[in-house]
């Protein structure tokens, strides 16, 4: 089977057959999850049985439900972020590359501060003066991530804008925003999208860090971090609670990255030679 | 080169300037302010004066940066809103265990990642490379707790070898101190060793692909000893580089770490302040993490310059 003109190799097929199941266990939570996502059904870290394949969390929530609905939540956070900072990243970047001058030299200043702060560091500033709610951290997780979209949008803009097409365009009097939509981000998309899924993959790690910190998103919610951080204890006395959301998170990102890494493995391929590998 | 190592050192210093900038200015972005903030829609009119004279709010805000600043340079970093402890005795200590973490981790992590980087790229293609692919870019998926937590199961609680949990104290003896770190620390190397792992093998072989490798190559000498005296002492600059890109790294790791074994350290710190929303403390604490950042790239950027044959005379 091909997909995208081409064969994926054994450990590309795993990312994709487990993004997939992660794909359709986020859209179809709360027909698949075996219980409601807050109900108490056993007691405190009840040891996986029948009728709960994981067992219990700390006050007895089935681990399968609260990891599932918990799986929904980090995923669609992390789209929702990297959707954002994609926008604002290739916007900005682009822009930067056709407009040159002041608006250029302004904006990559700015992103060389920003990236000279450790992204947690500037994160977790921004939460401790607004406090952390789903849309703030959506929005600052957004525009911190969009600096590293921001720098390969301009790259890649800056060696199509000297192309003769889009000089060509200019020289037509087609405005920017026109060169930008039809003459540059379609000769971009490539590259784009692997970097798509390398930053999902960073920002879904990002948002399960800060809930494993207890600032990212706040219960009542199931989150995948917050549940390893609630979790956590049980360790102390030798059950696994904490390691199977943690294994989720591993496990989505895992299969993220291999899927890139056979993404990236195709582009590099000069065309022609797509000999399998 | 004394030119360009002193332009570096500034570039450096004005760059620790704009961010210490730009921390100040998160604070101030809010609507309202950050006295409103913090105290909630519920807070009196009266409530919100007394705070915002505490904070210091009733002073223009050029003025509270330059107070802030000056004062930061002269080691006061305020009090802390919640506790009203004088900020800089808080963060010295803590920031010696974090170093003291990060540096142990590192002493690991860098000879073991540069090793097997350069080994994997000798053996580039072979099946200990494509192992080393594998193995890494699982590692590298993997979210810190993950690791600490298994770590924890086998070191910690499967056979106890380890404590789960690292408390120091100020005056404990080193060897006591190795011993209560050893976990958290080989999970840091874990995670920062696969990156570095991965990048130095890139830019060795990004190197083995020019020319002059190739001559090299023609004249008929064994890969291993091109790779050593012909393609290592170019490797060298991106290999600082990809180093101090992951110390760097290693510095913002220990904060999810430190929370997995409670370690007393500046990640802790600053993690209890933000959830408190002491904003002195996350200044303070922010601004100490970005000049350690800044400081390691501006010391890999002076190491470059160093290593480089070609910038070692003047022209």
């Amino acid at each position: 089977m091909k997909i995208l003109g081409h064969k994926p190799t054994a450990s590309a097929w795993f990312g994709l057959v487990v993004m997939g199941l992660f794909v359709i266990v986020a859209i179809f939570t709360p027909v698949l999850a075996p219980y409601p996502e807050s109900a108490n059904i056993g007691g405190t870290w009840d040891e996986p049985s029948a009728a709960m394949w994981l067992g219990a969390d700390q006050i007895g929530r089935d681990m399968l439900t609260r990891i599932m609905y918990g799986s929904r939540m980090t995923i669609g956070v992390a789209l929702a972020i990297t959707a954002l900072s994609f926008l604002i990243g290739i916007v900005l970047g682009f822009l930067s590359a056709v407009m040159g001058g002041w608006v250029d030299l302004f904006l990559t200043r700015l992103v060389d501060v920003m990236l000279s702060i450790p992204g947690l560091i500037f994160a977790l500033i921004i939460l401790g003066v607004f406090g952390s709610s789903i849309p703030v951290l959506i929005l600052t997780i957004a525009v911190l991530d969009s600096t590293r979209v921001f720098r390969l949008a301009r790259a890649l803009g800056m060696n199509l804008t000297v192309l003769e097409y889009v000089e060509a365009a200019k020289l037509r009097g087609e405005g920017t925003w026109w060169i930008i939509r039809r003459e540059i981000l379609p000769n971009a998309s490539a590259p784009l999208m692997s970097e798509f899924g390398l930053r999902f993959c960073f920002n879904f790690l990002f948002i399960a860090g800060l809930s494993f910190l207890g600032l990212g998103v706040q219960p009542p919610y199931a989150d995948l971090g917050g549940m390893v951080r609630e979790n956590a204890a049980a360790i102390n006395f030798g059950m696994m609670a904490p390691i199977y959301p943690a294994t989720a998170i591993a496990l989505l990102t895992v299969s993220v990255n291999l899927v890139v890494d056979w993404l990236l493995s195709i582009e590099a391929r000069p065309s022609g030679a797509q000999a399998e590998l | 080169m004394a030119k360009l190592i002193i332009n570096r050192l500034l570039l450096g210093i004005l760059t620790l300037f704009a961010v210490s900038l730009l921390i100040f200015l998160c604070t101030e972005i809010l609507p309202g302010d950050v006295a409103s903030a913090v105290l909630g829609q519920g807070a009196t009119p009266e409530a919100l004066v007394i705070f915002r004279k505490e904070l210091g709010l009733d002073v223009p805000a050029y003025l509270r940066y330059w107070n802030w600043l000056v004062g930061a340079l002269q080691g006061d970093l305020g009090v802390a809103l919640t506790n009203k402890r004088v900020i800089v005795d808080e963060v010295l200590p803590r920031l010696g265990n974090t170093l003291f973490l990060a540096g142990f981790a590192a002493l690991i992590a860098i000879p073991l990642a540069v090793g097997l980087g350069i080994y994997s790229a000798i053996n580039e293609g072979k099946l200990s490379d494509k192992l080393s692919n594998i193995v890494t870019l699982v590692a590298i998926s993997f979210p810190e707790f993950f690791i600490a937590y298994l770590l924890i199961i086998f070191f910690a609680v499967n056979v106890e070898l380890f404590p789960s949990l690292s408390t120091v104290s100020p005056g404990m003896p080193f060897g006591e101190r190795v011993y209560q770190t050893t976990l958290p620390a080989i999970t840091l190397t874990l995670l920062v060793a696969a990156h570095m792992l991965r990048m130095t093998r890139s830019s060795v072989l990004s190197v083995m692909s020019t020319p002059y490798i190739e001559m090299a190559f023609l004249k008929g000498a064994k890969r291993g000893r091109v790779i050593v005296r012909h393609a290592l002492p170019n490797a060298a600059a991106p290999i600082i580089t990809v180093i101090a890109l992951n110390l760097a790294y290693l510095v913002v790791g220990v904060v999810v770490i430190e929370a997995v074994f409670v370690y007393p350290g500046l990640g802790q710190l600053m993690v209890d302040a933000v959830s408190k929303r002491d904003v002195p403390v996350i200044q303070a604490c922010g601004l100490v993490f970005a000049m350690v950042f800044v400081l390691l790239n501006t010391l890999a950027d002076i190491l470059v310059i160093l290593v480089n044959p070609r910038l070692r005379h003047r022209r």
